[in-house]
């Protein structure tokens, strides 16, 4: 079947209320978290949605500080579309895809203000950690923006420094420290879809290819938004904004849930 | 100096705990997971599948392309730059030779599959690792073999040789250390990657090869095992 037969069908499918996977419309599949699953990161989550399995991992470096923030860490955001975890993934530098998933998800972090980049910094103006979160899909089976946002909170808050010596100045990454990396607040994307007139969250590929647009919604637990993209070429009302703003932070609360559980 | 005691207290011909998972990446037509001790590969295959461009094919065999790649946050220290070095295509080409010798190619003439050998977290022997993984996942995606491929490092460490180095082992400062991946082929005990680097004589490396012989009868158990675990019949089905 070509793009658009499988776009129709799915959207018959969804008109009637129902789902391949026999899931109602704004159900997420299974999730499961477990962390500390890459013993070398200094954190790291692994995360499934259904078949989608996502791993991220932060490593932390030494590094100087930019100029204009002498007194403040660097935060990093990279996504890497494995050619293994999906056959229409190339190799080959990040695509356009990867790069607004990383970007998204960073963005989600770094507006809520949840890592104070001021307690990463060593020594102002010389030395700040350098914190790398990366997110590799294992298995795409749709959804990876919600499985990357969990797993990158998930790597974050498992997050520990390693034993940096103030005289060599060096870092001894054998040896970790009781100090954990502070999250004051938990921002969590999730992204609602609309296909045809239905709203749906936590898409199979098959919905994916055949949304016509798409909002993510990162908040915190205070309801706040923290970063909104919207994705797809046709155009949403203010009135489906306000719905799928709304479905965002209130699946954003479930997936919280999985987060806090899994502590 | 001699070593006389391994850094984690296994014995010179132990292999570290070993773990085989296959059909670990639901969109690959096969995949599998091989873990020794804290080096973790995984492995999936796509194909055989149509090569373009055009003039890549070829009519009298089809193609094999390995790809190697660690994960950012797989190593100790510093983090690993995404996309391609140049350790890592020597890896994928050393990796894809070791396969080779057991695939009949024939079977998918103009084709190509494809194998992306991925390491989530290293300690040391990852090329082998990739190399067991990738064999399972070929397996698994039904290309016809006429063996698997085992692999495992052996270390040269002061005087004595060891099975499965570490990361902690490769990198002892006060004796020499050789390290020198080797793969075989179980049923007819023929090598199909060696490398090496480091000091050694004509008379241990030899040595080192019976040993990484003997090692590889255990590692294709935990494969074969492995790939039955996936495809036995429950009795009751």
């Amino acid at each position: 079947m070509s793009n658009n037969h499988i776009a129709s069908h799915v959207e018959k499918t969804l008109d009637k209320g129902m789902r391949y996977d026999n899931r109602k419309l704004l159900d997420f599949r299974k999730i499961t978290l477990e962390t500390g699953v890459s013993v070398n990161a200094e954190g790291s989550a692994r995360v499934t949605i259904g078949d989608t399995e996502v791993l991220a991992g932060v490593k932390l470096d030494l590094g100087t500080p930019y100029p204009d923030i002498p007194d403040q860490g660097v935060m990093m955001v990279g996504a890497e579309l494995l050619p293994m975890s999906n056959p229409k993934f190339e190799p080959g530098p990040p695509s356009i895809h990867a790069i607004e998933l990383a970007r998204v998800v960073d963005r989600g972090i770094r507006e809520s203000g949840t890592i104070d980049t001021k307690k990463l910094c060593v020594k102002e103006g010389e030395k700040v950690w350098m914190m790398l979160l990366d997110l590799i899909p294992i298995n795409d089976a749709g959804n990876l923006m919600d499985a990357f946002g969990l797993a990158a909170l998930a790597a974050l808050n498992d997050t520990t420094f390693p034993k940096f010596d103030s005289e060599t100045e060096k870092v001894d990454y054998k040896e970790k420290t009781d100090k954990k990396l502070e999250l004051s607040k938990l921002p969590i994307p999730v992204t609602v879809y609309k296909i045809g007139k239905n709203v749906i969250v936590d898409p199979l590929t098959d919905e994916e290819e055949a949304m016509d647009a798409r909002l993510t919604v990162s908040s915190t637990e205070d309801g706040k938004l923290c970063a909104l993209q919207k994705g797809g070429d046709i155009t949403l009302s203010v009135e489906d904004i306000k719905k799928m703003i709304e479905i965002g932070i209130d699946k954003g609360k479930e997936l919280r849930k999985v987060f806090e559980s899994a502590k | 100096m001699t070593y006389s005691k391994r850094l984690d207290g296994r014995g010179f011909e132990d292999i570290r705990e070993m773990e085989a998972k296959v059909g670990v990446v639901k969109n690959a037509d096969g995949s599998a997971m091989f873990r020794m001790g804290k080096t973790i590969a995984y492995a999936a295959v796509y194909g055989p599948k149509d090569l373009y461009p055009k003039f890549l094919q070829d009519p009298e065999r089809g193609i094999l392309r390995v790809n190697y790649n660690m994960m950012p946050f797989s190593g100790m220290g510093d983090r690993v730059r995404p996309g391609p070095s140049r350790r890592s295509r020597e890896i994928g080409m050393v990796s894809k030779n070791a396969l080779l010798p057991v695939i009949n190619l024939t079977d998918f003439k103009n084709a190509v599959v494809d194998v992306f050998i991925e390491l989530p977290q290293t300690d040391a022997g990852t090329r082998c690792a990739g190399i067991c993984a990738a064999s399972l996942a070929l397996a698994d995606a039904g290309i016809t073999m006429r063996d698997l491929v085992a692999s495992v490092s052996i270390g040269k460490i002061g005087d004595k040789l060891v099975v499965d180095l570490t990361y902690d082992e490769e990198a002892i400062k006060d004796m020499d250390v050789a390290d020198i991946p080797v793969a075989v082929i179980p049923s007819t005990g023929e090598i199909s990657l060696l490398q090496m680097d480091g000091i050694i004589s004509k008379e241990e490396i030899t040595e080192a090869i019976e040993m990484a012989k003997r090692a590889c009868v255990k590692i294709n158990k935990v494969q074969v095992d492995a790939l039955k675990k996936k495809f036995e019949v429950k009795k009751n089905e």
